[in-house]
């Protein structure tokens, strides 16, 4: 199993990684090592196994009703923003 | 034997030997001395630290106090802490305080527990040597030149240098056991689900499991009895009972059935670390334990099905950090794609952004059935294979790791090579298992562990396991050279007091 650099381009795209060139060849030869480590896979048989969904036998995904559980905290967790200001995050301009 | 253990400590605090002030005060001088050396904490909180000792002594004076109350410990970093630092060993998060605490962090402080510090570890839990941190790595008191294991090589080598009595830590792959192995200290990875992963930085949620790393069993369940227990705000919480783990440390072993497990026997396992783990066996016979091999044949796909899963899940968790609500910015990001892409590439380290690339590979359209699926199919057979062994044996058996402490950056230029560190320890990932590792013995001066591994919910039959095992042994009460010998204040360092 061997990616391409055009790939790891695509690959680091959706990841939303800007790559350095040079750090493309060193992803492209690690990431093709490790699908070959996970292609040993292929040698399990697993038809008809049901594949796992949790890893307690019987247990489920909990929901809670859709209420309020806590106080509003936006200005406490706004402390970590890199930018914020009158409440709202800032990003650079979206719509020209 | 001195004052060596938490349990011990918790004695001399209730007989008023000493004050959780005086305790703390020598947590954190050792902390100061050792750091130059062995780099095992992030942030140290000294201040707040002697603020919550005394508030511990006021509790110790009235009698409202616990077993856990006034003894010091480290947290790894991964836990958040409000108003503390908190990086999770990344650049990502080196300027994130947090406005919360984690619920093991808030139930071990409504103990009593006093936090002295943050512990290094691999960046986003992701590593088997402590090399990945932004923070640099972490050295193994055994020996500076070697890895203390990962990724909770900080608290592992904080614990064995005797910094604090014990040290939180989580377990996605190994990463509580496989640095406990190299670093000569007992680690506790409970059942999914046992401990609250609230305010846990998430890498792979399916996996992601909190302990605890100590000096003895004893210690292991004094903690995980505070830490363990249903929480509405994990929604992988699981609502069952917590036994007492302490009333069952000294049952006999009589008639326990023990699985040595033949697919950790092979090739690949160092002769040095495979004879200090068969010893353990004699011991066990002696205390009544009946011995057989039992064979698991899926488990040898587990490092594969792992570099599936746990990727994935990363790429998947990791996709909250965008430099816009928290964590790193880049500079002048001239547009929003600009923004995310540096701020992510800039605030990861190589291994991060490895893993979060294999994930996104491996979920992407048209592999998912390939890779995704495949790998929960094969994750069901050896889940298959654990749950058949455990109709046959209370307990398996094997070595935690396949050697002792590698030399720091042996490993480093090739990720397979790292991957396979945790061999042994993936498995009870993929299952959910309680596993254990404990000190076993000593090979060239370095730490041996042995794994136990125990079914769904069997901490009590673990921690129990490993305590009559460390009375009839001592290789857990050994501690590497040059630190001190007890906790006791003012028991300074000694030489010498490593293998006899």
């Amino acid at each position: 199993m061997s990616l391409t650099a055009r790939q790891i381009e695509t690959i680091a795209g959706l990841a939303r990684l800007a790559l350095k060139p040079e750090e493309i060849p060193v992803y492209v030869d690690s990431l093709s090592r490790i699908l070959g480590l996970v292609s040993e896979l292929e040698q399990a048989d697993t038809t008809s196994i049901e594949p796992m969904a949790h890893p307690l036998t019987g247990q489920v995904q909990r929901l809670r009703a859709d209420e309020i559980s806590s106080g509003n905290a936006r200005d406490e967790y706004q402390r970590n923003a890199p930018q914020a200001e009158a409440g709202l995050y800032l990003v650079p301009r979206v719509i020209e | 034997m001195a004052a060596e253990t938490l349990a011990r400590l918790s004695a001399g605090l209730a007989a008023r030997q000493y004050s959780s002030v005086e305790l703390t005060r020598e947590a954190l001088s050792r902390i100061d001395r050792a750091q130059p050396q062995l780099n095992a904490l992030v942030t140290v909180t000294a201040e707040r630290a002697l603020a919550t000792a005394a508030v511990a002594d006021r509790r110790l004076a009235s009698g409202e106090s616990g077993p856990l109350t006034g003894v010091p410990i480290i947290h790894k970093d991964i836990f958040c802490t409000s108003g503390v630092l908190t990086t999770c060993g990344s650049k990502m998060l080196s300027n994130f305080v947090s406005p919360y605490d984690a619920t093991v962090v808030s139930r071990l402080g409504a103990a009593g527990m006093v936090m002295v510090g943050k512990a290094n570890m691999d960046e986003f839990a992701m590593g088997s040597s402590n090399e990945t941190s932004w923070f640099g790595p972490v050295h193994n008191p055994w020996d500076l030149t070697r890895v203390p294991g990962g990724s909770s090589g900080g608290s592992a080598a904080a614990v064995a240098a005797r910094l604090a009595p014990l040290a939180t830590a989580t377990d996605t792959g190994g990463s509580i056991r496989q640095p406990a192995a190299l670093c000569g200290v007992t680690g506790i990875k409970p059942t999914y689900g046992r401990v609250s992963r609230y305010g846990m930085i998430a890498f792979a949620s399916s996996l992601d499991q909190a302990g605890v790393i100590t000096v003895s069993a004893e210690d292991a369940a004094l903690t995980l009895q505070a830490m363990a227990g249903f929480d509405a705000r994990d929604s992988t919480s699981v609502d069952v009972e917590v036994p007492d783990y302490r009333a069952s440390l000294d049952a006999p072993l009589t008639g326990l059935k023990v699985g040595i497990l033949k697919e950790f026997f092979g090739a690949g396992l160092a002769p040095e670390v495979e004879g200090p783990v068969r010893e353990t066996l004699a011991v066990l016979r002696k205390l009544g334990a009946v011995v057989r091999e039992v064979s698991l044949p899926s488990l040898p796909l587990s490092v594969p099905t792992y570099y599936v899963v746990a990727p994935a899940e990363c790429s998947s968790n990791l996709a909250r950090f965008d430099g816009v609500r928290y964590g790193h910015r880049c500079e002048n990001p001239k547009d929003l794609q600009d923004l995310y892409q540096r701020s992510r590439a800039e605030g990861f380290g190589a291994e991060v952004k490895r893993r979060i690339m294999t994930g996104t590979y491996v979920l992407s359209a048209g592999y998912y059935d390939a890779y995704y699926l495949k790998a929960q199919k094969v994750r069901a057979l050896i889940n298959a294979d654990f749950i058949r062994a455990f109709g046959e044996v209370d307990l398996l058996l094997g070595p935690t790791t396949p050697t002792v402490a590698f030399g720091l950056g042996d490993k480093t230029s090739d990720p397979i090579t790292m991957y396979l560190n945790d061999i042994y320890t993936i498995g009870a990932n993929l299952a959910g298992l309680p596993a254990m590792s404990i000190p076993c013995g000593f090979a060239g001066g370095l730490p041996v562990g042995v794994q136990l591994i125990g079914p769904h919910f069997g901490e009590a039959k673990l921690l129990n396991a490993a305590h009559r095992f460390q009375q009839e042994t001592d290789w857990h009460l050994r501690g590497p050279t040059g630190y001190a010998t007890s906790f006791e204040p003012g028991a300074g360092p000694t030489s010498g007091r490593g293998e006899k």
